[in-house]
């Protein structure tokens, strides 16, 4: 190996292991007991920040000036199973879990855009926080979010952006119920965490589906072993068809595409720097980066490359026209962001890879700032109105001149109701599913008590427990 | 004579049962508690000295020191690859559950009879005899009863369920051709086995036991019986190597639909013993999904979820109990928001509920791919199957950390912190699946030497062309 390649591999380690080493410092200060004090917390987080930011840069100086394109960094066999004898002659036994990072165009600007802002906004919460009651929860979880980014962003085998996109889904519904003695955010983090749930399923079914198709989840071997994007997907069209839908499935509830955008203006519940760089800027787009890593695979098939565009673009509509209509201006940011999600993902479909990655980057970075600034909204607007001594333009966006008169109020509701996707999603799928459960409940209650001839013994919430607690030790 | 030469599997054994008899006699809870610690810790370190012996130098008789060979010149009792980590796993659990014991719960807990069922769970664990095993598992049932019987709690369900579970587990066996020949077994000998197993480890329509144990007996109890998994390991002792594929396949299906059934009813449920009950027989049902399937994959994926679950799920339940022991029974019709009061609690909660569901750094996550994995390899419907009740799984534990922990602020004058014994408990249980989870290649090789072992057995007892999972026939054909 070469002196520059040992230096990436040697500065890729750095970059995994910076949140690796953040979050295991928080995480068992906070379960034993003895959290850090504030500003041990702000030294620790901007010290494991710097040195990760400073390592990806030094690792795109090192590409760009050895003229690599795509260094790959195999860290081992997390888990690897061969047979040990011929037991069971009728099948092989051969599993392997690599853990593997990829340093490419895609992956390099990705964890530099990943270090820059939610070093920046970390930053920016070191101040925000301050003497929040929840401090320490909110830097344990983001490290936890700032580590499934770097995975999901280096991951060179599907298991490993699997691992780093379950994280992404965890901090995230746990801080949208940051503020989690009001019930609001925590019903929100829940309704999130649903949604996440369930496009990680598509996930974990896809990368395993993949894993089968290859014999391994490398990427190497799934999408070609060119550099991103140059790659040729190994799989039949069929094959790019399932996998494909299962990883739009995926990369839409993760990027809240239609029909799951309804928890994108829920997710505002959070602390206003992780909406900041997880709605604005990292999260929101997590989706389209997963389109854009298995780009190879919607080459393949003329279907799926078509159901991409489809889905941005509807989503792009849908956005603009319930961002159109926002009275609150972090929700109204959040469609802003997600119009220019559906509108990335749309490239993606269309096959300009590198249009929809610069796009990415640039949209993350402007409405980071966007959303940071939200909370002085109200002061900026006065200092412009007493500026220009009158009061700011309103007007309606262009669109709607060409809408016909009787739409507009129909279409009016639509956008207010934000397309009514929650509800349907709620009318028809999880009322549904309630009940129908809630109804078995019933009757394996009812079941149980003629088998025991006895009431089942149910929790009584006015029980006082206060009698109980008294003899603790 | 060595070190090794001494007998440790059956000091494992004998150790709580002389505790039982020792602490019948005390009246004082706390004494008898201290009593009842300090055995069930002897019976952890001989537990974890026979693992020792049994990597170190593959020792697991005691050779002449026996008192098995002493009196009847056999040995009943071994460590295989199977019951390698299971035996100290189950010691470590009871004394676990014993430390994290508090005061309020000293009187309903009872030390002694505590004590006999470890003792009963280690031998029946170290068993591969069939019938002492059935004999051991039917034993078994009799202490955790006596002791709901002494709380006046009611116990019909139970009774008729393990009743049920005794006299078809008996009556199959009866009719199992034990000869050295390769043949399958008839259905007389098969049907009471599978319905034995799918009572005792409570498959859909016959779970309905499971919840009321948890409804009816004091907790600790409650995680004792059920989270080790005894049924399963009749499954994998009694009936994997001998049951012809139409069984598997059937377990293998009710299973799956059980695993789905209960993992949705945990999403819905209102009271927190009962969403533990559901949550718990999703993961036990998912476990024999993937021993039914026998391929090498699935059956590793499922030994690994077998250790995972047994971890996770006993330590979810010691938080569960430990909240109890604080607040009571716990409603799920409204939020509590203990948060503040118990946030060791809660992290914990989390971590372990979703340790359960292979949350990525835990052990469960290493076991719940090498499942879907071995479920997709065997039949793509039966991998949905798996993702869709791990994904309800993960939505159930995390509404239930909303509703326990958050949403309003508790107010109470008294700390309500986790106590210094029940912490070691907890995390000690926490840090093992997060171990596990960072490094899981040595649980798995363990696994995987389990789970060859026991097709091994399968194949030199069944035709060989029976030994092909009922699912890869089905993909080939197709």
């Amino acid at each position: 190996m070469t002196d520059h390649l040992d230096w990436i591999r040697l500065l890729g380690l750095v970059v995994l292991c910076a949140p690796v080493l953040l979050m295991a410092l928080m995480g068992i200060s906070s379960l034993i007991g003895r959290k850090l004090s504030e500003p041990m917390t702000a030294k620790i987080f901007q010290a494991a920040f710097s040195i990760g930011f400073i390592a990806s840069l030094a690792i795109l100086g090192l590409m760009l000036a050895n003229n690599e394109e795509h260094v790959v960094i195999e860290l081992g066999n997390w888990v690897a199973i061969d047979s040990h004898t011929s037991a069971h002659s009728s099948s092989h036994a051969h599993y392997h879990f690599v853990v593997k990072i990829v340093f490419d165009r895609l992956s390099v600007p990705f964890a530099i855009l990943t270090y820059m802002l939610c070093g920046t906004i970390g930053t920016f919460a070191v101040k925000y926080m301050h003497r929040e009651v929840g401090y320490n929860r909110f830097f344990t979880l983001y490290a936890l979010f700032v580590l499934g980014m770097v995975m999901t962003s280096l991951a060179g085998t599907i298991e490993t952006l699997f691992t780093g996109w379950e994280m992404v889904g965890l901090s995230s519904a746990l801080l949208i119920a940051f503020f989690h003695e009001r019930p609001a955010p925590v019903r929100n983090g829940l309704r999130v965490w649903i949604v996440y749930r369930v496009s990680d399923a598509a996930l974990l079914l896809a990368a395993v589906v993949m894993h089968h198709m290859s014999g391994e989840g490398d990427f190497d071997r799934l999408l070609g072993a060119g550099p991103w994007p140059e790659g040729k997907a190994a799989i039949s069209g069929g094959q790019a068809l399932i996998v494909g839908f299962l990883l739009l499935f995926a990369a839409a509830g993760k990027s809240a595409l239609v029909p799951f955008s309804g928890w994108l203006p829920r997710a505002m519940e959070g602390p206003t720097p992780s909406s900041a760089v997880f709605y604005g800027a990292l999260s929101v787009h997590l989706g389209a980066f997963l389109l854009l890593r298995v780009s190879p695979i919607l080459e393949t098939s003329i279907w799926l490359s078509a159901a991409v565009v489809v889905l941005g673009l509807t989503t792009a509509v849908f956005a603009y026209l319930a961002g159109s209509v926002q009275t609150d201006i972090k929700s109204a940011l959040s469609f802003a962001s997600l119009a220019q999600v559906g509108i990335i993902v749309a490239e993606i479909g269309l096959g300009f890879r590198y249009i929809a990655l610069v796009h990415l980057l640039g949209h993350a970075c402007l409405r980071t700032l966007q959303f940071v600034r939200a909370p002085s909204l109200l002061s900026d607007y006065r200092l412009l109105e007493n500026a220009m001594g009158s009061r700011l333009p309103s007007s309606t966006g262009p669109a709607w001149r060409f809408i016909p008169a009787p739409w507009r109020p129909w279409l009016y509701r639509f956008a207010l109701e934000r397309g009514y996707l929650d509800a349907i999603l709620t009318d028809y799928i999880a009322v549904p599913f309630i009940n129908l459960f809630t109804w078995f409940d019933k009757q394996e209650r009812r079941w149980t008590r003629f088998l025991s001839g006895e009431k089942t013994e149910e929790a009584n919430p006015s029980a006082p427990p206060a009698g109980r607690i008294e003899e603790l030790p | 004579m060595s070190f090794w030469n001494i007998p440790w599997l059956e000091i494992t054994i004998l150790t709580p049962l002389l505790g039982a008899l020792l602490t019948s006699g005390v009246r004082e809870p706390a004494r008898g508690h201290a009593w009842g610690l300090a055995f069930t810790g002897a019976a952890l370190i001989a537990a974890l000295i026979g693992w020792l012996g049994f990597q170190l130098h593959g020792r697991t008789d005691g050779g002449a020191w026996s008192l098995e060979h002493r009196f009847f010149a056999n040995h009943f009792f071994a460590i295989d690859e199977l019951n390698l980590p299971l035996i100290p796993l189950v010691a470590l659990l009871h004394f676990l559950t014993s430390l994290a014991t508090t005061r309020t719960k000293m009187r309903r807990y009872s030390t002694t009879w505590s004590l006999a069922a470890e003792s009963i769970r280690l031998a029946a664990f170290s068993c591969k005899e069939p019938w002492l095993l059935i004999s051991l598992i039917s034993i078994g049932v009799l202490p955790p009863l006596i002791e709901m019987l002494n709380r006046g709690k009611p116990s019909r369900v139970f009774v008729l369920h393990m009743s049920l579970f005794i006299v078809l587990m008996t009556l199959g066996w009866t009719f199992v051709d034990s000869s050295d020949n390769r043949r399958t077994q008839t259905a007389w000998a098969t049907l009471p086995l599978m319905l034995a197993i799918l009572v005792r480890c409570g498959a859909v329509p016959l779970h309905c036991w499971v919840t009321d144990w948890c409804e009816n007996a004091s907790f600790g109890n409650a995680l004792l019986y059920i989270t080790p998994l005894v049924g399963v390991y009749a499954a994998v002792r009694l009936v994997l190597p001998i049951a012809p594929d139409w069984t598997l396949r059937a377990i293998g299906i009710i299973s799956l639909l059980t695993a789905l059934y209960t993992a949705g009813l945990g999403t819905v449920q209102r009271d927190a013993r009962r969403f533990f009950a559901y949550f718990f027989l999703s993961h036990a049902s998912l476990v024999l999904v993937g021993l039914e399937l026998h391929t090498p994959i699935s059956l590793t994926g499922s030994l690994c979820l077998w250790l995972s679950v047994t971890l996770s799920l006993s330590g979810f339940g010691l938080v569960l109990r430990a909240l109890e022991a604080r607040y009571g029974r716990l409603s799920l019709n409204q939020f509590h928001g203990l948060y503040d009061h118990s946030p060791t609690l809660a992290i914990c909660f989390l971590l372990l509920g979703l340790g359960s569901v292979g949350f990525p750094g835990t052990i469960g996550f290493e076991s719940a791919e090498l499942l879907v994995d071995g479920a997709i390899e065997a039949n793509l419907y039966v991998g949905i199957g798996v993702v869709i009740a791990s994904a309800l799984n993960g939505i159930a534990v995390v509404r239930v950390y909303f509703l326990l922990f958050t949403g309003k602020k508790h107010s109470s004058t008294i700390n309500l912190e986790i106590a210094p014994r029940e912490r070691i408990a907890i995390l000690a249980l926490a840090s093992l699946i997060v171990l596990g989870g960072l490094f899981p290649q040595p649980v798995v090789n363990s696994r995987h030497l389990a789970a060859e072992s026991i097709l091994r057995d399968r194949e030199s007892r069944i035709p060989h062309s029976e030994t092909v999972s009922v699912f890869t026939e089905e993909l080939e054909n197709e």
